[in-house]
């Protein structure tokens, strides 16, 4: 396939990408900035650079799809640092949030700890450290991810036991599906 | 000094030594924490991954609680800080943002009331002078490194210090007599979360800050982030199985000041640490002695 059919294949998702992001990518002149102080950049499939190229060129569904949005730890050092203002951890956050809902998510166990970690904060309103490591190892299927870690806890007297579940969970639910919606409406993909 | 608090998740477990010593120095130096009533997640570090609008709503909840109560919310934990600041910049800016967040949220909420980093009150609100006045067991000859990690310092427009060379770490250890060392990871990411759900490569990353310290021949390091703590503290073990043996022990910034305010080690918290600080505690008895000997001496001689 040519670039320019492939470009047009992608048209959707890049007024999408721009609606989404509002940032004028543009901008980016490809100095290479943000891939050298990326502290995960050794881990990348793709560097931060070559996804700005990507997004800039239109081929959105390449950018997606890797694992290198994942990956990306959202230390901001990259848009920090962009000579041209542009808000580089923001293409990515945005891209893994497409990603999400186009159902193109490389890096799967990262995702699942993310569901785990709101599927709690709609029960309880609050964090519960051990509901997420059991409901991620359970969802990743990494069952003894961390548990080492369990005893050592409890002697530190660092873990708790208990979760609080907040007095008005009720208005924290309507609160965090209220802006649910409003996210998938502004996204508009599902 | 009347601020709300907002400790956050971490702070009531993995790290609650920073829960515990916050509430025992802001105490001694004058500055009163009035806990947000039933208080919400911020949603760090995952709710931003999901959409812009929940990202905001999370913590507008709690900062509209504060703001009721007309008060500047203290936040001890970068995540929480930086996912609160986020909120109160974005709805002071916007009347579009604000009218939706308040919809949202159900409470009023005009960005009023600011989303305050603790560390930065302790700097810059109450000064270095106020905790040095009250030093009575400085930390004198002890070797620290000050550890930002990425949220008290980025964005730019969240920043609550300078952006690639922040101090406000560095001013309050030297107030309480350390010698800080200087190195190029004050800034550098820890993994984050990757360390739960990309072991491989959140490990990496905080092996390459503790390699770090160890070369710049640090007795401790210090820091203000409970991720970064966990991180850093916790999986030493982990690393110590893939490679060499780690210890570096890793202090909150208020166990430091605590210390050296004459507080007792198990009511900051400082027991409850992975890596032992058995080692740090010596030293400093060790130069306390000495220099009480020296003085000794001289008083002989003269």
């Amino acid at each position: 396939m040519t670039l320019n059919e492939r470009q047009q294949q992608n048209e959707a998702l890049r007024s999408e990408f721009l609606r989404r992001s509002g940032v004028d990518v543009s901008k980016c002149y490809q100095c290479g900035k943000c891939s050298a102080g990326c502290p995960v950049g050794d881990h990348m499939d793709i560097p931060t650079n070559k996804i700005m190229r990507l997004v800039q060129m239109g081929l959105i569904d390449e950018a997606m799809q890797s694992s290198a949005i994942w990956l990306c730890a959202s230390c901001v050092t990259c848009t920090t640092r962009c000579p041209k203002g542009v808000d580089v951890a923001h293409v990515m956050e945005t891209l893994r949030q497409m990603a999400k809902d186009h159902n193109c998510v490389a890096e799967k166990n990262i995702d699942k700890f993310h569901t785990v970690w709101m599927n709690i904060l709609h029960k309880m309103g609050r964090m519960y450290e051990p509901g997420l490591i059991v409901g991620r190892n359970m969802v990743t299927g990494n069952i003894f991810q961390d548990t080492s870690f369990g005893v050592p806890y409890l002697a530190h007297r660092k873990l708790k036991l208990m979760p609080y579940k907040s007095n008005n969970i009720d208005e924290i639910k309507r609160m965090i599906e209220k802006a649910e919606a409003m996210d998938r409406e502004e996204g508009g993909a599902r | 000094m009347d601020y709300a608090y907002f400790p956050g998740c971490s702070l009531e477990s993995t790290g609650i030594e920073f829960h515990m010593s916050a509430k025992a120095v802001t105490k001694a130096l004058g500055i009163n924490l009035i806990e947000i009533p039933d208080w919400n997640c911020c949603g760090a570090s995952s709710a931003h991954t999901r959409g812009h609008w929940i990202s905001l709503a999370l913590p507008a909840r709690n900062m509209a609680i504060a703001e009721a109560a007309k008060l500047d919310v203290a936040i001890p934990c970068a995540a929480c800080y930086a996912r609160s600041k986020q909120v109160e910049v974005e709805v002071s800016q916007s009347a579009e943002t604000r009218a939706k967040i308040e919809e949202i949220i159900g409470r009023p909420y005009k960005g009023e009331s600011k989303a305050r980093n603790l560390t930065d009150i302790l700097y810059r609100d109450l000064g270095v002078d106020k905790i040095a006045a009250k030093v009575v067991r400085p930390l004198d000859g002890l070797n620290v490194l000050t550890y930002y990690g990425c949220l008290m310092t980025r964005p730019p427009e969240l920043a609550c210090d300078d952006v690639e060379d922040p101090v406000s770490l560095d001013e309050i250890m030297k107030a309480l007599g350390a010698n800080v060392l200087q190195w190029g990871f004050k800034t550098e990411c820890c993994g984050g979360s990757l360390t739960a759900c990309r072991p491989k490569v959140g490990l990496d990353m905080t092996q390459k800050i503790l390699d770090a310290a160890i070369k710049a021949g640090a007795d401790c390091i210090v820091t203000a982030c409970p991720m970064c703590h966990s991180n850093l503290d916790m999986r030493q073990a982990q690393l110590a199985k893939h490679d060499h043996n780690y210890h570096m022990p890793v202090f909150f910034i208020t166990e430091m000041i605590g210390l050296a305010l004459g507080m007792k080690q198990k009511d900051l918290g400082v027991d409850r640490h992975f890596i032992a600080t058995e080692e740090v505690m010596c030293k400093l008895e060790e130069y306390e002695q000495e220099q009480i000997q020296k003085m000794m001496n001289e008083g002989g001689e003269a």
